[in-house]
């Protein structure tokens, strides 16, 4: 049985080195038509190499209490400190933290929790929708009825439900982000399983007498992919967003890790006073990094959607 | 028809009691109300008394239903901040955050429908370009840091527009309203353009997306084929049938921007139940997070009822599906 598997289950579509290759070639040349995309993966890219790469290429660490100083402090952009030794070139916040420093590590947070919370949604919810479109009767009218009911509520409602169910913190906002986006990826990945379920190959495949697991993850799951990565890309954007947003309402992440959302909070006190750089540069950077991203997924969305296509 | 509706309410129903267990759950089980408000000197026999007042002790079905006959009876507990029953705190707020809701919404309908139904009858003019193109950062923007912008601009730099608060009232019916009066107009005026531009950009596109979807339509091939005044086959014919998805579109978003109105309180300072709400979770206020979130799940179960009804209302199709 296990040979006969072995020797028989190439996935679809037939051919599928030479097939894959030309595929994933031509979907390459798509992307690439679109200059704005192609900017806007190039920018996101350089962001997440800053973000990693935040301790060597920032002036200042902005953790190390040894290296603040309070004599520093709100000095506006492109001002030396009071030594004459450094310049601080997007100005510094009230305990004369170097903005362009925090910004770094603020990026950090804000891509670990967007992207993490994100991916592990994908995963739960992209499961889910698989099973429901998979096995389909009682187990899939119970998942798309909760999807029904979720998705009739809006993200902030949700998330603030759950903030206010666990309290603050970073680990909290990720759950809540995770509880918010599931149902996205549920009712992609089902709507495109239960076409997908129907096509020759899942009856090939079920002809083969496979294993369930197999079938489903080997044979469904790839070809639910297109839908799947249109919404992951744009899902980040969203999870990127709604942190900064919980961070500044202040049931976000903490004050020692702030991400971007928390940078442009503490700024918020200062606008009155006309310190603008508190708010503004980390608001640009976080406004830079989300069109980046939506950038790419509108294009991938044109690409990937089949209806654009034919 | 009634059995739908019949089914519809019951449906309804049900899922207001599942976000109250839910509420209830969550609230209730995931930590301890008496610690966050006992004195810390209390020891342990003053906690459980404490506990057996509040009826913590009791199994936790038996607690679920009480706080059901309470919830009936609009009894949600006393707010440890202010002392008010957290209900009627809730709802002394509740005028503020609609009007902020209303205007917001008003001013996304207007602008966002007309710049839609514009572009989408001239795709390829450039105006309808920069149009589109701008509705991308009404989207990607942040609510929350647009509206910081908003006040630099306006009521640091140039000084036109005040920062936040409510500003002068008129109480009308009751309840005191901002819009009545110039000072509270012009305080107004900015939460309410912060809080609809997310809105606007959506209801742009997707009218701009209906609209274009309508067009080569043959029904109006047809009325202009008839020689009707294009005046007439855009007012009538294209308007009517775009203004069905639009009006769902549109209640179901009223709820929404009740709840986004959160973030935009909070930005100034406006005195809404968002405001409140945001503090309460700050300070563990429990009566008033329970009230606020009873009502805005409530909220949102009528608005969707509505809206459904609305929906068989508007269009025949829909109607006829139901019957059969």
């Amino acid at each position: 049985m296990t040979a006969l598997t072995e020797y028989r289950t190439s996935p679809p579509p037939p051919q599928k080195m030479e097939n894959d290759q030309t595929q994933f070639r031509q979907f390459v040349r798509q992307f690439l038509n679109s200059r704005l995309a192609v900017a806007g993966l190039v920018v996101f890219v350089l962001m997440v190499l800053a973000a990693i790469l935040a301790p060597l290429v920032a002036p200042q660490d902005p953790y190390d209490l040894n290296t603040l100083n309070i004599m520093n402090s709100f000095l506006p952009p492109r001002s030396e400190d009071f030594m004459g030794e450094y310049v601080f070139w997007l100005g510094s916040d009230g305990q004369g933290r170097d903005m362009l420093s925090g910004m770094l590590y603020g990026l950090r947070t804000s891509l670990t929790v967007g992207v993490g919370s994100a991916i592990i949604a994908c995963m739960f919810g992209a499961s889910m929708g698989l099973m429901a479109g998979f096995f389909g009767g009682r187990f899939d009218a119970l998942v798309m009825r909760l999807v029904d009911l979720h998705l009739s509520f809006p993200t902030i409602l949700i998330a603030m439900m759950i903030l206010a169910f666990l309290g603050p913190g970073l680990v909290n906002v990720v759950v809540a982000i995770i509880v918010v986006e599931w149902a996205y990826y549920a009712r992609t990945v089902r709507a495109t399983a239960l076409v997908e379920n129907q096509r020759e190959y899942m009856e090939a495949a079920d002809s083969l007498v496979l294993g369930r697991a197999r079938k489903v993850f080997r044979h469904l799951l790839p070809n639910c992919l297109p839908p799947l990565i249109v919404i992951a890309t744009i899902q980040v954007a969203r999870a990127i967003s709604l942190e900064a947003t919980l961070s500044f309402l202040g049931l976000g992440v903490p004050i020692t890790e702030p991400s971007l959302g928390l940078l442009i909070s503490n700024g918020y006190e200062q606008v009155i006073a006309g310190r603008y750089w508190i708010s503004v540069y980390p608001g640009v950077a976080l406004l830079i990094l989300i069109v980046s991203i939506n950038l790419v997924g509108d294009h991938l969305r044109e690409i990937l959607n089949p209806s654009n296509q034919r | 028809m009634t059995t739908w509706l019949f089914r519809r309410l019951l449906q309804a129903a049900m899922v207001v009691l599942a976000m109250t267990i839910i509420v209830f759950v969550g609230l209730h089980v995931v930590g301890d109300p008496v610690t966050t408000f006992a004195p810390p000197e209390a020891t342990q026999a003053d906690l459980a008394r404490i506990r057996e007042n509040l009826g913590l002790d009791r199994p936790f079905a038996l607690q679920y239903v009480s706080f059901l006959s309470d919830l009936v009876r609009g009894d949600l507990g006393t707010s440890y901040v202010y002392g008010v029953p957290a209900l009627e705190l809730v709802l002394s707020r509740m005028p503020a955050t609609f009007e902020l809701a209303a205007t917001a919404m008003a001013i996304s309908i207007v602008i966002g429908i007309g710049l839609g139904i514009y572009c989408g009858l001239y795709p390829e003019k450039s105006v309808s370009r920069a149009i589109m193109a701008g509705s991308i950062f009404g989207f990607s923007l942040p609510t929350f840091w647009v509206g910081i912008m908003l006040i630099m601009l306006f009521s640091v730099e140039l000084g036109w527009l005040p920062s936040g608060g409510r500003g002068e009232t008129v109480t009308v019916l009751g309840l005191r309203w901002s819009f009545l009066t110039w000072d509270g107009l012009a305080h107004l005026l900015l939460p309410a353009i912060n809080l609809a531009l997310f809105k606007m950009s959506l209801l742009l596109r997707l009218t701009r997306a209906i609209v274009r979807e309508t067009l080569p339509k043959d029904y109006v091939k047809f009325a202009r084929a008839k020689g009707l005044p294009e005046r007439r086959v855009l007012g009538v014919h294209v308007l009517k049938n775009i203004m069905i998805p639009i009006v769902t579109i549109i209640g179901l978003e009223l709820g929404s921007v009740v709840a986004f109105a959160v973030v935009t309180e909070t930005v100034f300072a406006w005195p809404g139940m968002g405001k409140l709400i945001i503090d309460s979770i700050q300070i563990l206020d429990r009566p008033v997070i329970l009230a606020y979130l009873i009502i805005i799940v409530l909220m949102f179960v009528v608005l969707n009822l509505i809206v459904d009804i609305l929906y068989a209302v508007l269009d025949p199709r829909v109607r006829q599906g139901m019957m059969s």
